[in-house]
């Protein structure tokens, strides 16, 4: 096993699915560019050149269509959008691509992986940092992922391109979560369509996504002591998967902790934090021994001013304030 | 041209006018109220391009696509069953009338979003290219999917990435009611694309079968050299924009608009030039046969049975391999 940074682990996964089946390729709006998308692409470029590293005009919902269009001929495209907020432009096909399997009676796959990136930085507002999970997670037939760990974004990333549907990769570009370092197997390996047990608690189960896990970690991780001397065994799952959604992890952890807290980088309304609490509400809805509650982006666009959006997304002191309200 | 070419070109349009008259008859008794989208006076395009085409081409539809199922030789019986919504149906009941497909025949995809369609097929031209396979993407079109940024998109990847595929658009005036001069500002669709580096070519009177033929044959050489083509085709819908009946009494297009349409019938038209060439037989042989089919593929899908009630849960993901 080898240490290497998130961002170094998901450009594996990249160069190790093109070399291990030539129906793979990478395409996207700068995929050739100096930077290749934050490095990405840079290794599979030098190794396979513009014939399966293709960059692209600017047109998100054709591309989208392309890649259906690809993987109905037997490919496996790889799309890649340097932002999540472009993916706006692309529903659409998404549309499609979610339902092909189903309108075609089962007889049609298509094994597409959207890989893009969820941003968070002042200055950049409404349409450069939005995380549009819970949208495509809404469509039957997508699969979505959120990988929160160097060993989880290759493994996730190696999932989605060797899965036969159509399935959207978001990774978390912020530094604390791309520049982070774990161990990553060097091999290639797919990550079970399942949340990962992060940390095991009995006081409460906390589900994350994504970047959320960080701030979780940084306020219930089990070295930290809580300031007034109130030990917290919080339970910590990282979601993974927003689908398929294999609930049966946090609907255990409830039953044992009788409390629930989720932590989403989307906004609340018909967010996945929504559907977590539902889910948990139906299946062991008798065990709460407190109200659940949600942590998530208030349902506001986001701001541009460094002054109004540290109130915006989620962090350690929310998360901490919260627990203490649910376990007092 | 042969006189076996032009007996199978008619035998291709009379073939679909058949199938549509059926749909119209179970229509009108009550049999299905599915939202079929006739091709009734379009035919000539779908058996024109057709002609062109080899077996290993692979097309993709629109909404109005029983005509391109036909033509390219999707399977009757799985037709009329997914119309029906019968478990034989080529969907198993869950596309519908204007989601037919027939991998074998080479008929992809039909996709009912206006326009979504295109890309689709410029990614089998691209993975077409890619895999070194022969053969070309076709994809139909009407006008007004035009109006769509996935088309402009389309055709601005074909140029640039010089894929092997034609586009056919079928002009038929109408979106729904609304005429091609509230949507676009010219009647002429083609001169707009040729700026893209695409080769172009309008056929004024597309009802005429053996213009379209030589047209594609022409066009889809030039696909096949990584030339990518578009035909615009110039036709006309005599029927409603969905449903089987004419709409004159609308008042969205002039009845004298849509007699001159229905004189230039393609059908009346590859008909009168076989009678002339003293085919009349062979083509009463053809109709009996086509006729014959007909039948049988409509009591094999009311024969057919429903899905069973699991098939709504199934077919969204694929399975699960631990």
């Amino acid at each position: 096993m080898n240490k290497m940074t998130y961002k170094d682990a998901a450009t594996e996964a990249l160069t190790q699915a093109m070399e291990a089946d030539s129906n793979v390729f990478l395409f996207g709006e700068g995929v050739d560019n100096i930077n290749g998308i934050m490095g990405h692409v840079k290794p599979a470029f030098a190794k396979f050149g513009p014939s399966r590293v293709i960059d692209t005009p600017l047109s998100e919902n054709g591309l989208t269509g392309f890649a259906i269009g690809a993987a109905l001929a037997g490919m496996r495209p790889v799309l890649i959008h340097q932002r999540d907020d472009f993916m706006s432009l692309t529903l659409t096909e998404m549309s499609i691509a979610a339902m092909m399997r189903y309108s075609s009676g089962g007889k049609h796959k298509v094994p597409m992986t959207i890989l893009s990136f969820i941003a968070r930085r002042s200055g950049e507002g409404c349409w450069h940092s939005q995380s549009l999970q819970s949208v495509f997670a809404h469509f039957p037939g997508i699969k979505v992922g959120m990988p929160a760990s160097p060993i989880d974004v290759k493994g996730m990333i190696l999932a989605a391109i060797f899965d036969d549907d159509p399935v959207v990769i978001l990774e978390h570009r912020h530094t604390p979560m791309f520049e982070m370092r774990g161990f990553v197997p060097k091999e290639v390996y797919k990550t079970p369509f399942k949340p990962k047990l992060v940390q095991p608690g009995n006081d409460i189960t906390v589900v994350t996504t994504s970047i959320a896990l960080l701030d979780a970690l940084d306020a219930l991780g089990t070295s930290d002591d809580s300031e007034d001397g109130l030990q917290i065994n919080a339970e910590i799952i990282d979601l993974r998967w927003l689908k398929p959604l294999d609930p049966e992890i946090i609907i255990d952890s409830v039953k044992k902790t009788g409390r629930l807290l989720v932590v989403d980088t989307g906004w609340s309304f018909c967010g996945i934090a929504s559907e977590i609490v539902a889910v948990a509400a139906e299946r062991a809805g008798n065990y709460f021994k407190c109200l659940p509650r949600r942590i998530t982006l208030p349902d506001t666009p986001c701001p541009a001013s460094e002054a109004l959006l540290k109130n915006y997304h989620p962090n350690p002191e929310m998360i901490i304030r919260t627990v203490k309200e649910m376990i007092k | 041209m042969e006189a076996s070419e032009l007996l199978g070109l008619y035998s291709g349009i009379f073939k679909i006018r058949a199938v549509e008259e059926k749909l119209t008859e179970l229509f009108n008794s009550g049999i299905t109220n599915a939202p079929v989208h006739l091709s009734i006076g379009q035919e000539a395009v779908a058996v024109g391009v057709m002609a062109a085409l080899k077996p290993q081409d692979k097309i993709v539809s629109n909404h109005r696509c029983h005509a391109h199922y036909l033509a390219k030789g999707g399977d009757m019986k799985k037709m009329f069953a997914e119309i029906l919504g019968k478990q034989t149906g080529c969907c198993k009941g869950k596309g519908g009338s204007m989601h037919l497909f027939d991998d074998e025949a080479g008929h992809i995809v039909s996709i009912s979003t206006v326009g979504a369609g295109i890309p689709i097929a410029v990614g089998i031209a691209v993975a077409l290219k890619m895999r070194g396979d022969s053969g070309i993407a076709v994809v139909f079109l009407g006008d007004g999917a035009v109006e769509q940024g996935v088309f402009w998109e389309s055709i601005n990847y074909a140029s640039v990435q010089k894929l092997p595929i034609l586009f056919v658009c079928e002009n038929n005036l109408y979106a729904t009611h609304s005429h091609i001069l509230t949507r676009q500002p010219s009647e002429i669709i083609a001169s707009r694309v040729k700026p893209h580096g695409i080769a172009t070519c309008r056929i004024d009177n597309a009802n005429d079968i053996l213009r379209v033929r030589n047209v594609a044959v022409a066009m889809s050489s030039l696909a096949r050299k990584s030339k990518p083509a578009f035909i615009e085709a110039c036709t006309y819908r005599i029927r409603e924009h969905w449903g089987v009946a004419e709409d004159g009494n609308l008042g969205y297009r002039s009845r004298e608009e849509v007699e001159r349409w229905k004189e230039n019938c393609p059908l009346k038209n590859i008909r009168a030039l076989l009678v002339k060439k003293g085919l009349a037989d062979e083509i009463s042989e053809i109709e009996f046969g086509i006729i014959e089919e007909i039948n049988a593929a409509v009591s094999f899908a009311l024969n057919s049975a429903d899905p069973d009630r699991e098939e709504l849960y199934t077919d969204v993901f694929a399975e699960v391999v631990e």
